[in-house]
């Protein structure tokens, strides 16, 4: 019964963001007051709806429906109900309905805090923002049903896929989601400025808050899978280029590109194209990502069970909304008219040189992501593009990015950098050497260029942020929210810098065969198999380990990797043992029982690698700081009445 | 309405994404997996594998959903599903009826004969011109017919369980109720 | 320095910059394009020798052996048609499996064997690669082999 409320509710969302969509574009075009708080009002009917429809979903999960195909597929009767509620989006058709969700839930906060806004732009955004409901919520109803009955119904259900059965890997769709959907807005923004033809600054000042708001969601989210896999995947690593991590971190790249884009529209009124250009890129990497893992265009460890149907629907889905956006933004965009000019060595010159640089490194990801596809649709071979290519790719923008980080953030609008900042920043800029020549030689006892390199960047953008506050608190300077996250962010991504360059430097991985008592060295650390013991889960059953770490004859802590056999399907799993510190991480993971008493071991040592999820973190954060500033939401309220005042 | 060419870029640099991906997409087997989906089941008269004299039609199997499989022993991908084909016979919800393509019966029989048989019955197409009339053009590819005779779904390459649960299972009827 | 000058510096070295960037990029690109073959394309001359490539099909029944006590393993990948011998040290992933679908990475040696850096077993116990089971189809031989 449950079920089939849920389906119809699905049916009623989809009804009411036709509505919303026909209201909204229509009743801004004719300029029908009437049309247009249809159009509000169906958001709100449209969120109940998908929330009901969502509740049913999980109801059915927590009361162990297995006469619902989707709940058989992913559910157990053993399994705890943080992780029946978790399976909801725990495969393809209810995280489609976590997208719907999520979507709705943007939708509703935009129609909230857009009242003051003048009435045709707001039912522009609402109106796109229901196409692009319609496209998901039907996608669902033909497609992908989640709530199709199987009859008889399961006697028991097939489980949750292990991997998934994690606290963070659990939480990390919809945080996740968050981020991809939230892009939406900033394209619905774009492309009702576009429809509307006046591409005034005022735009970019209320786009730029929910951008950073999905962005820094986006930003946890990747961080989020990035930690689990490092963990939960056995293998120590945290990124592997896989199309599925491609497909979240291309849209986060325009979406870095894009608020530092929208900061120049809102400020200078110039880069107006490339700012709606690139609102509307970001939303399509995520659609594009969207169709790349549910299609079985491409093969990757992550993807969702492939399904070639249900990608000729995302195809077409695709195509009409970029291609859409794409030819509105060809016909209006060329009206737009940037008068002012800057120099060299202004802030604008900075961010045109940040967003070329971002747009490099996505255009390379993207090549190489989309390569093995266009190799097997010109029948030219089987290939995936190795790791090493996406690592010599990336780095080579980011490079010449993190040193005029540095230096742009300092740079004043228009006329280019002070005086006293130049000597500040040498400064900062020798104090990074040096620091990266210590770091290496005293705490590694090697100097290599790449690593150097790699620590002087990262110290001078840690550094560079810092002189901020520093300069502006002994100067009596005010510090807005906006600056404070500014800050924040780039020095988090200095401290991501650092990690990434520590672990890649200096990071040790070896397999060993050991038996009780062997004792393995790697990274200044001695390992020593010391038990094996049986271990038992709600849903499984296994082994565990005891590896003693030390360090020069102290012992440091004891890991204790397991080996686990789940109840449902006798799939092993390894469960790594991990110590995390500041310094480094050490990391043990049990392989197979070799025969005479022996195991294999995977023995890892991991410096500074906590600081690359550190570093996210405070990345986001910034981004929370800023998006929060009083200045977009008091100058939005000033704005909007003067619009008010004009218009009567 | 002149549009600078620079603006157009993206938009056709999309559009030839977008070409990519439908090759893409139509290059997967079991994207457009049989036109035949929708019709009813291309009629034959074969000889049965075992028995010459026992002749074969769809309408024998008229009345219930049938599983259509075609294999032949120089496929490997049928070596390949043949544990997946019996386990399913093993579930007994329906019946698997072979089809026995371009092949040599008494090779054929001593397969079955070593491997085990998972088919309710074979029928033997040496010549292969029931296969084309089923639109097949590689093995092992297997078929779901509903009551109607009329073809339900396509599976192309090696059946596996995974693949059973997901297309088939879903489009089977509720097995009849047992006093 | 004019401001002329100074602008035709900075387009100089962002030209320098992305044409050396680009070399730099197509040079490890060629590297890193990892082909995939399956034992039959291998046996037949069509994998690179000395290179790093993919080799998948399903791992032999009974194949899998260890040198006791040691990381060493072997196995046998196969396409029912052709088979090739596998040699890897390490830890297996959980879900490699015997008759099951895998693919590996690495080069193959001029004795046949292919020696993998890495096993990759995907998904779940069900899932057969799409390469693998695209290679498993295959249209009718021009005749029947006894």
């Amino acid at each position: 019964m449950i079920p089939e409320l849920g389906h119809f509710a699905l049916i009623l969302a989809l009804l009411l963001s036709v509505a919303q969509a026909v209201f909204g574009l229509a009743g801004a075009a004719r300029r029908r007051e009437h049309w247009m708080a249809t159009a509000g009002a169906a958001v709100a009917g449209q969120f109940v709806f998908v929330a009901l429809a969502f509740a049913a979903l999980a109801y059915a999960f927590v009361q162990r429906d297995f006469s619902v195909l989707y709940v058989a597929q992913n559910s157990h009767s053993q399994l705890p109900l943080f992780y029946r509620i978790a399976a909801v989006w725990g495969a393809h058709e209810g995280s489609l309905l976590l997208w719907a969700l999520v979507l709705a839930a943007w939708t509703l906060a935009v129609a909230a805090a857009s009242r003051s806004l003048e009435a045709p732009f707001r039912s522009r955004v609402l109106g796109i923002l229901g196409l692009i409901s319609i496209g998901f919520q039907l996608f669902m109803l033909t497609t992908s049903n989640p709530f199709t009955r199987l009859m008889p119904a399961a006697a028991e259900g097939a489980d949750l896929n292990p991997l998934l059965q994690d606290f963070a890997l659990a939480v990390h769709p919809p945080i996740l989601y968050a981020g991809y959907v939230g892009f939406s807005v900033a394209f619905a923004f774009a492309c009702a400025t576009l429809l509307e033809g006046r591409l005034d600054a005022a735009w970019a000042r209320w786009t730029r808050p929910w951008t950073l708001a999905a962005w820094l969601f986006l930003t946890v989210g990747i961080a989020l899978g990035s930690w689990w896999a490092y963990y939960e995947l056995g293998w120590g690593g945290w990124w592997f280029w896989d199309p599925v991590e491609n497909a979240s971190f291309m849209p986060w790249l325009a979406g870095t590109a894009l608020i530092h884009s929208l900061a120049v529209t809102e400020k200078r009124g110039l880069f107006k194209s490339w700012t709606l250009l690139l609102a509307v890129a970001a939303f399509s990497l995520s659609l594009l990502g969207t169709f790349l893992v549910r299609s079985g265009v491409l093969i990757s460890v992550h993807a969702f069970a492939t399904d070639p149907k249900r990608g000729i629907f995302i195809l077409a889905f695709l195509s009409a909304v970029i291609g859409g956006a794409l030819l509105l933004f060809a016909w209006r965009a060329p009206r737009l008219k940037s008068a002012a000019g800057f120099e060299v060595t202004s802030r604008e010159s900075f961010m045109l040189a940040n967003n070329a640089l971002l747009v490099a490194a996505l255009a390379l990801i993207l090549l190489g992501t989309l390569y093995p596809l266009f190799m097997d649709a010109l029948e030219l071979g089987k290939v995936t593009v190795g790791p090493p290519w996406f690592n010599v790719v990336f780095l080579l923008p980011m490079l010449p990015l993190l040193a005029l980080l540095g230096v742009g953030m300092h740079a004043a609008w228009k006329r280019g950098l002070l005086g006293a900042w130049r000597r500040r920043l040498y400064a900062a800029g020798a104090l990074s050497i040096a620091g990266a020549l210590v770091i290496g030689a005293g705490a590694y006892g090697e100097l290599r260029p790449a690593t150097t390199i790699g620590f002087a960047l990262a110290l001078w953008v840690m550094i560079s942020s810092l002189l901020v506050p520093i300069t502006r608190l002994r100067a009596r300077q005010p510090m807005p929210a906006a600056v404070v996250g500014m800050v924040v962010a780039h020095f988090g991504i200095g401290l991501a810098t650092l990690g990434i360059t520590g672990v890649q430097s200096f990071k040790v991985e070896k397999d060993f065969a050991l038996g009780i008592g062997d004792t393995a060295s790697i990274g200044g650390y001695d390992f020593r198999y010391g038990a094996l013991r049986e271990v038992r889960g709600p849903n499984w059953r296994g082994v565990e380990a005891d590896v003693v770490v030390s360090r020069d004859g102290r012992e440091v802590t004891i890991l204790r990797p397991q080996k686990r056999a789940y109840e449902s399907g006798g799939n092993a799993m390894t469960e790594a043992g991990i110590e995390a510190g500041t310094a480094r991480d050490l990391f043990a993971a049990l392989g197979d029982d070799l025969g005479g008493g022996r195991w294999s071991f995977r023995l890892q040592y991991k410096p500074l690698i906590r600081h690359v999820w550190l570093g996210a973190i405070l990345i986001a954060l910034g981004g929370a700081i800023a998006a929060f500033d009083r200045r977009y939401r008091l100058r939005v309220r000033s704005e909007a009445r003067e619009a008010a005042a004009v218009a009567s | 309405m002149r549009i600078p060419l620079r603006f157009l870029v993206p938009t056709l640099g999309f559009a030839i994404l977008v070409g990519f991906f439908v090759v893409g997409l139509k290059r997967d087997p079991g994207v457009l997996p049989s036109p035949l989906i929708g019709k009813p089941a291309p009629e034959f008269t074969l000889e049965s594998l075992g028995d010459p004299a026992w002749k074969l039609s769809p309408a024998d199997f008229r009345g219930r959903h049938w599983v259509f499989n075609v294999w032949a022993t120089w496929c490997v991908g049928c070596r390949q599903e043949h544990e997946t084909l019996l386990a399913i016979a093993r579930e007994d919800r329906v019946p698997i009826v072979g089809l026995n393509w371009r092949d040599d019966r008494a090779l054929a029989l001593r397969w079955l004969g070593q491997l085990g048989n998972p088919y309710a019955a074979v029928a033997f197409d040496p010549e292969g011109r029931t296969a084309i009339d089923w639109g097949v053009y590689g093995a092992p590819e297997t078929f779901l017919m509903d009551a109607r005779g009329i073809v339900v779904w396509k599976h192309i390459g090696p059946m596996t369980l995974d693949a059973w649960r997901r297309d088939f299972v879903p489009r089977l009827p509720a097995p009849e109720s047992t006093p | 320095m004019t401001p002329r000058r100074k602008r035709l510096l900075a387009v100089l070295a962002i030209l320098v910059g992305v044409g050396s960037a680009t070399a730099l990029a197509m040079y490890a690109f060629n590297d890193n394009l990892l082909y995939f073959y399956n034992p039959t394309q291998v046996l037949a001359g069509d994998a690179p020798e000395g290179r790093t490539f993919r080799l998948g099909g399903m791992v032999t029944e009974g194949s899998l052996e260890r040198t006791e006590g040691t990381l060493a393993i072997r196995f046998v990948v196969t396409d029912y048609k052709h088979s090739i011998p596998v040699r890897y040290e390490g830890l297996l992933p959980d879900l490699f499996r015997e008759g099951q679908g895998v693919i590996a990475h690495g080069r193959l040696t001029p004795e046949g064997t292919f020696v993998a850096d890495e096993v990759l077993a995907k998904h779940d116990e069900n899932y057969m690669p799409p390469e693998v089971a695209e290679s498993l189809h295959q249209p009718t031989p021009a005749r029947v082999e006894p």
